[in-house]
């Protein structure tokens, strides 16, 4: 019985480093979120983009990125939360993400850029289960660094997915 | 793995001896002339630790002393071919071809197949002037690269065509065989053969299900049939350059001695001097291209710098200008390659249909060095051989008929590649038959196509024949007339950007030419605006651009929008209302009209304004915008921003009401 719980443990610890690194944390709204610093290739200001037509909503459109036309994603629409005005601290983390045809790189818009996280294995948490909701699979986890919850996103899957909606009634609980 | 094509052209060659010189006549027990070639035999036997053979030959050695030695020859050669055979087996029997480095098999595939083309062009030269060293030896070589290559990845069926058509080509060289069209046929013949098996190799690569290429023993048989032919058969040039000109072989033998050389030179310098390139490498060399005269013209445009008076600093600025718009030209030309590769394929399948049609044709090929987009050049190869298919077998008659309307029997075609305002035009020229007008709208009024002929110029009723269905060929025959054909042509260049013109005399000939882009990495673009956004319409199917009056503009049932022009009545598509954005005015009487062709019908669509012609490096948007119909890709824009290229087929293609 206590070698089982002990490889339990085990297991859950090993999972645990996997997630453990440095973090970009953000605002969005009033809630913290972290992407792996792997991820990120670039953070820039706010800078004009050219509207694509007929496009759901959170795509904001198309940037230049030294010669490189990047999508741009409002991170706050793709969750389903209200839109905000674009203010001084409004930036888009231009990300690498997986796509269909090998990595590609996709800017997303946040309120803010907060600072970088050194999270270890133990400061991260799985997310609590949310019943109903398949939300949970877009997060890598939680991490209270203090007394604040930073909510660790899967960035790869966040971009990837159709339809985030669900994800904001797991921020209203 | 013993080299068994060595050893094998070694036995060949015995036995090519002990035929020639009768062994029965040869005196019991008299030293044979052929034992210096048995005891090479079983050295390099020996060497390539190919254990059967070696003891077949010290076996065969030993019968030639003896009295009975002729009968016992003949069997002894039997069972050294079987000991080779035996040997081959082995390595294949494990099933090993493909265990190689794929990489390596990779380049082998890659490498083979530019010798195969190279050989294909020479083998050509061969069969105009088969006293040409230098095409000889090209081929020798080509083959000769291909079984060396294919000896070392242990790709036997491939090495062993190879080498068979190497042994010819030797005795060629060395005067022992003449080259007839015979010879031409079979090697033409193991080209294809090779061909066919390094797709098969490049299918096991992919891992894809493909069937290996049976041996092909018939052709293996023609080949050595040609080498154990007698040398002494007299030299039947006459029948070989029938297909082709007349060929001054006086002229030719005075030339050939001093030509290998420096064609040998000349391709070491070629192989040399070229640099295999990643095209992601590239892509990113152009990007960067791009930006840096982005970069420089915004710097240039600054208006603090501007407004500094300082003449060396603006001349700097100029200099830098100019470098980086050089710099950008010469990235870009880096994805181009020559269109005479392309036209050297199209002089195979000529000579072919030439052939199988009996219509004797010289093909003739201009501007071989103009550059095209390798895409683009590769998107060309279906519709060309369509088109040349079409000429040999409509546009061009019979020699008979040729001769009675008073022709060369000998027909011209020509493939002729050129620039034009920009583009690349590429013309296929015959001297046949030409369109016949009346033929073709009697046959469009027959399908339906058209109501009358009356009032069509005669460019529009030749485009008649790139309608979907429409086929003049009396008869259905293997090559062409099926129908399906130039719409297809038509739909490929379009595809390409590019457009197709028609111009004919009957009964002088017609000529077909595609204007294309030279690349499909940069556009020629109007930048359009629409309230706040820019969108770039592709230049090639604008045709005319213009502020609408009032007597232009016809609405239809208080709802479709029309405009006449020219005196013909075109859909009006409002660009904001397709594209959901706030126009600066929504009164047309203040836009802008763009006439476009889409698919060979005309469209009109209303914007705002016009800004200005650019041209521009296409972005691909990605997979995040597959759901934005008319949109084809994003290009940035002087000042850096990007600006969306209009689809303009998608746009128009679900309802030109614009009401969308």
């Amino acid at each position: 019985m206590s070698a089982m719980l002990a490889t339990n443990d085990a297991n859950s610890a090993a999972l645990a480093d996997a997630r453990a690194g440095k973090y970009l944390t953000f605002q969005l709204a009033q809630e913290e979120f972290g992407i792996r610093v792997l991820k990120v290739r670039e953070i820039m200001g706010l800078q004009e983009i050219t509207a694509v037509p007929q496009i759901p909503a959170h795509i904001k459109g198309v940037i230049n990125l030294r010669g490189k036309v990047v999508p741009v994603i409002d991170l706050r629409l793709k969750f389903g939360m209200p839109a905000a005005e674009y203010t001084q601290r409004t930036c888009i983390i231009v990300t690498q993400v997986r796509g269909e045809a090998g990595a590609v790189f996709m800017g997303i818009v946040v309120d803010g850029v907060s600072e970088v996280l050194n999270l270890t294995g133990q400061e991260i948490e799985d997310t609590p289960d949310f019943g109903q909701d398949a939300a949970g699979q877009y997060l890598l986890g939680m991490a209270k660094v203090k007394g604040k919850v930073k909510i660790l996103l899967d960035i790869d899957k966040v971009l990837s997915a159709q339809d985030l909606r669900n994800l904001n009634s797991i921020l209203a609980k | 793995m013993p080299d068994m094509a060595d050893l094998r052209r070694q036995i060949e060659e015995l036995a090519l001896q002990l035929v020639m010189a009768e062994p029965d006549k040869i005196p019991a027990g008299a030293a044979a002339p052929w034992a210096p070639a048995l005891e090479r035999l079983r050295e390099t036997a020996e060497r390539e630790r190919a254990g059967q053979v070696a003891e077949a030959a010290v076996a065969l050695m030993e019968a030639a002393r003896t009295p009975e030695g002729a009968a016992r020859i003949q069997e002894g050669m039997t069972r050294l071919q079987e000991a080779v055979d035996a040997e081959e087996r082995r390595p294949a029997a494990a099933g090993a071809p493909l265990g190689q480095d794929p990489e390596l098999l990779w380049d082998f595939v890659l490498e083979s197949r530019e010798h195969l083309a190279n050989i294909e062009t020479q083998v050509l030269t061969l069969e105009r002037d088969p006293h040409g060293a230098e095409a000889l030896n090209a081929v020798f070589r080509g083959f000769h690269t291909i079984k060396g290559l294919a000896g070392f990845l242990e790709l036997w069926e491939i090495q062993k065509v190879a080498h068979e058509v190497e042994t010819i080509l030797d005795r060629a060289r060395n005067a022992q065989l003449t080259v007839t069209a015979g010879t031409i046929d079979v090697i033409l013949e193991s080209a294809d053969d090779l061909r066919r098996r390094m797709a098969q190799v490049e299918s096991a690569l992919r891992s894809e299900p493909s069937e290996p290429p049976a041996r092909n023993e018939a052709l293996l048989g023609r080949i050595r049939a040609l080498y154990s032919e007698p040398a002494e058969i007299p030299p039947p040039a006459a029948d070989l350059g029938r297909m082709a000109a007349a060929v001054d072989a006086g002229k030719t033998e005075e030339a050939a001695p001093a030509a290998p050389a420096a064609a040998d030179s000349d391709n070491r310098r070629g192989e040399t001097m070229a640099v295999k390139v990643d095209t992601a490498k590239l892509d990113f060399l152009v990007d960067m291209a791009g930006e840096m005269v982005i970069a420089q013209s915004l710097v240039r445009h600054d208006p603090d710098l501007a407004a500094l008076k300082n003449p060396r600093l603006h001349r700097n600025l100029a200099q830098l200008t100019r470098i980086a718009a050089e710099l950008q030209k010469n990235a870009m030309s880096m994805r181009l390659v020559p269109i005479g590769p392309l036209f050297k394929r199209m002089a195979r399948m000529v000579r072919d249909l030439s052939r199988q049609f009996g219509k004797p044709v010289e093909m003739e090929t201009q501007g071989d060095e103009i550059e095209l987009d390798r895409n683009i050049v590769q998107e060309l190869t279906d519709p060309l051989m369509h088109m040349v298919r079409n000429s040999l077998d409509h546009g061009i008659e019979s020699p008979q008929e040729r001769e009675r309307s008073g022709k060369n029997p000998v027909a011209t075609l020509l493939l002729k590649g050129r620039h034009q305002a920009g583009q690349v035009v590429i013309e296929i020229a015959d001297d046949g038959r030409g369109l016949d007008r009346k033929q073709i709208v009697e046959k469009a009024i027959e399908k339906g196509l058209i109501a009358t002929g009356e009032g069509l110029s005669d460019n529009e009723a030749f485009n008649l024949i790139f309608q979907p269905g429409f086929t003049t060929a009396a008869q259905v025959t293997s090559v062409s007339g099926r129908g399906v054909g130039m719409d297809v042509v038509r739909r490929h260049i379009e595809k390409l950007r590019g457009r197709v013109e028609i111009r004919s005399v009957a009964g002088r000939g017609a000529t077909f030419a595609l204007k294309l882009p030279l690349t499909l990495a940069i556009i020629d673009g109007l930048v359009v605006g629409v309230g706040r956004e820019r969108y770039i319409a592709p230049l090639f199917a604008v045709r005319e651009v213009l502020r609408p009056s009032p007597e232009v503009l016809w609405t239809v049932q208080g709802r479709a929008e029309m405009a006449l022009i020219r005196g013909e009545l075109l859909s009006v598509t409002r660009l904001y209302r397709k594209f959901h954005v706030t126009p600066r005015s929504e009164d047309p009487l203040e836009s802008v009209l763009l006439v476009a062709e889409v698919e060979g019908r005309r469209v009109c669509l209303l914007v705002d304004e016009l800004i200005g012609k650019q041209e521009v490096v296409i972005k691909a948007l990605g997979e995040t915008f597959k759901g934005a119909t008319g949109i084809a890709g994003g290009a940035i824009l002087g000042d850096g921003r990007v600006g969306l290229i209009l689809d303009l087929d998608r746009l128009f293609k679900e309802g030109a009401d614009g009401a969308g």
